[in-house]
């Protein structure tokens, strides 16, 4: 049977809830289950998801293949495409396909530290990475969580992040820059306030992982490079426009090379040396 | 790889015969300028071509083409009913950018829809004379091994025809009645002179193996806002480029909304929203970005990727562009030259 990269598979959406104004969570499944237990990607890694009539765009995972079976995305609406995405309902069928993308490299992160780094919507791609990490703990050394908003109510999946929060094996900080509710438990201050929560980082044992918004990277970088983590140890996941997935339609070109082939996780050597990625 | 010889008299006659493998084209006049054009009649062959508006790029990678039909969750690719078709008169740099275009789209994730179309469309090269705005010689472009199924060199009074697939061979095999297995030594040194004579004819040089080194040390260069200021973003390089092959994605719904079509469509890096995002951020606002990257991406980038540059030579941006910025004046500046 000829494999065409091109073709969408449909999944049905199994569950969709706000997580804050705008951004929805979809939790979507192959309808064949056979189909459903050989979803296999990583963290890090994205899919095409296609409406139809309407067309095609990329999305970050945000589930983790260590629990198999299902698909995660946090989508914004914010264009034409999702628009349409946020009319749907339970049981209705998009188009998917994929994993595309390079995805973190996990076989490096291998009884290494982490430290991951979250500002606003870039918690999306980053949950995938630390639900795999926790479901593989024995695998890694520290985890350091460390996730920025702009209030309590933009915060993305704000319950169960404070329910990890209670986790032995994990160091998980919550930060908002203003609390306008009142009842904020959590710190408050931009993102790399945190970092002086973290205690005796070994460098050269440690990974950095950041996204967020494109604002945010220069200080958390700076903050990162200061506890002496090497560049290439300091990894960001990127967003483009996207039409095809697989580097022939071009628009995710930055400089030289395709964001969803070579990215779109990269690291903060490659944005050095690489023209244009931040 | 085979050579054989065909008497120039019998070229027509041999194309005829060709039809019942698939539609015949070649170049013919449009105006002033020259086309890939239906030859249902062999009197428009035109084989003074030195280039046509379009490369041969446009029966792989239609203008625009349907990649899927759909109804509400179905997807059937469209792979059935693309026709078979014969190409006659493709020059070897035309040729060198289907080896590219070759590696580009079959080499990681395979395009179905570029092989496809890459089978059904034979190949049958001709060789050429340059002119003033070819540069082929430098890109060594100039001759070619592969990409082929036919590739015809004109001696004067005889062609000599490289077999260079087994397609090709099927081909010949139609009218083996027309050609001749006897090449002659004096055949061949015929062919000799000839490319000597030939390699002699090109004007214009431009060594392109340096840029990768050259675009990377002028990142910053004020020439990037220069050219930004006078290009048009009209796109009409990526056109007639023979490399280049971005695409648009756009579905198409019936009027009763219940189906339609997935489309994909050329687009340039040159157009101002092909690097906008929903939200709308432009991560190439301007111009002098994007005149910057188009060059980046062909003269660095592939040779970092595929290991030659996108650029086979053809001039035809030197051809196209209004306002006179292509590869050569790109190129020359950047060197220091201009």
């Amino acid at each position: 049977m000829v494999n065409n990269i091109y073709q969408p598979e449909p999944m049905r959406i199994v569950r969709r809830y706000d997580l804050i104004e705008d951004v929805r969570f979809f939790q979507v499944r192959p309808i064949e289950m056979e189909r459903a237990l050989q979803l296999d990607y990583l963290p890090g890694q994205f899919m095409m998801v296609s409406l139809s009539g309407v067309g095609e765009a990329p999305f970050s995972i945000s589930s983790t293949p260590s629990r198999p079976g299902l698909l995660e995305f946090g989508v914004r609406k914010t264009g034409v495409l999702t628009e349409e995405l946020f009319k749907l309902k339970e049981n209705e069928i998009i188009g998917v396909r994929g994993p595309f993308g390079n995805g973190f490299p996990i076989e490096k992160f291998e009884k290494r530290d982490l430290i991951i780094v979250v500002g606003g919507l870039g918690a999306v791609p980053l949950r995938s990475l630390l639900l795999y990490t926790l479901d593989n703990r024995d695998h890694f050394g520290k985890i350091y969580f460390l996730y920025g908003a702009k209030k309590p109510s933009e915060m993305l999946f704000l319950r169960q992040f404070m329910e990890l929060k209670q986790r032995d094996d994990l160091n998980s900080f919550l930060t908002v820059d203003k609390d306008d509710t009142g009842t904020w438990t959590e710190h408050t201050g931009v993102v790399t306030n945190l970092f002086k929560h973290l205690k005796d980082v070994n460098p050269k044992n440690t990974y950095a992982t950041v996204c967020g918004p494109p604002v945010m990277y220069k200080f958390v970088i700076d903050e990162i490079i200061k506890l002496g983590i090497p560049k290439h140890q300091i990894l960001m996941t990127l967003e483009r426009r996207m039409h095809c997935g697989v580097g022939k339609c071009g628009h995710c070109v930055i400089g030289s090379i395709y964001t969803c082939m070579d990215g779109p996780v990269f690291s903060y050597w490659d944005v050095l040396h690489m023209k244009d990625l931040i | 790889m085979k050579v054989l010889k065909l008497k120039k008299h019998n070229l027509n006659e041999y194309l005829d015969s060709l039809r019942i493998w698939g539609e015949i084209f070649g170049p013919v006049r449009q105006g002033e300028k020259y086309i890939y054009g239906h030859l249902d009649n062999l009197d428009k062959l035109d084989l003074k071509m030195v280039r046509t508006i379009l490369p041969v790029k446009k029966f792989l990678v239609p203008p625009k083409f349907n990649t899927f039909t759909f109804d509400k969750h179905n997807y059937k690719a469209e792979l059935q009913n693309i026709p078979r078709r014969i190409v006659f008169g493709v020059h070897p740099c035309e040729i060198h950018g289907l080896l590219i275009l070759d590696k580009f789209f079959m080499e990681k994730f395979p395009d179905p829809f570029y092989q496809e179309r890459r089978r059904k469309t034979a190949i049958l090269g001709l060789s050429c004379v340059p002119d003033d705005k070819c540069f082929a010689k430098s890109t060594n472009t100039h001759y070619v091994e592969s990409g082929f199924d036919l590739a015809f060199n004109d001696l004067e009074e005889f062609y000599l025809v490289w077999v260079g697939s087994s397609l090709g061979d099927d081909l010949v095999r139609l009218r083996l009645d027309l050609f001749d297995e006897d090449i002659k030594e004096k055949d061949l040194r015929r062919y000799m002179e000839w490319r000597t004579w030939r390699d002699s004819q090109y004007k214009l040089k431009l060594d392109l193996t340096a840029m990768p080194d050259i675009m990377e040390l002028n990142y910053n260069s004020p020439l990037w806002k220069e050219l930004g200021d006078k290009d048009l973003a009209c796109g009409a390089c990526s056109m007639v480029c023979p490399t280049c092959p971005c695409y648009n994605m756009h579905d198409r719904l019936n009027p009763i909304g219940n189906a339609g079509e997935r489309q994909r469509s050329w687009d340039s890096c040159m157009f101002k929203p092909f690097a906008l995002v929903a939200g709308g951020h432009n991560f190439r606002e301007n111009r002098s970005q994007r005149v910057r990257l188009w060059y980046t991406h062909k003269l660095k980038a592939f040779i970092t990727e595929f290991g030659k540059a996108a650029c086979v030579g053809c001039g035809r941006c030197i051809d196209t562009c209004p306002v006179d910025i292509n590869v050569k004046t790109v190129v020359q500046a950047l060197k220091g030259e201009k």
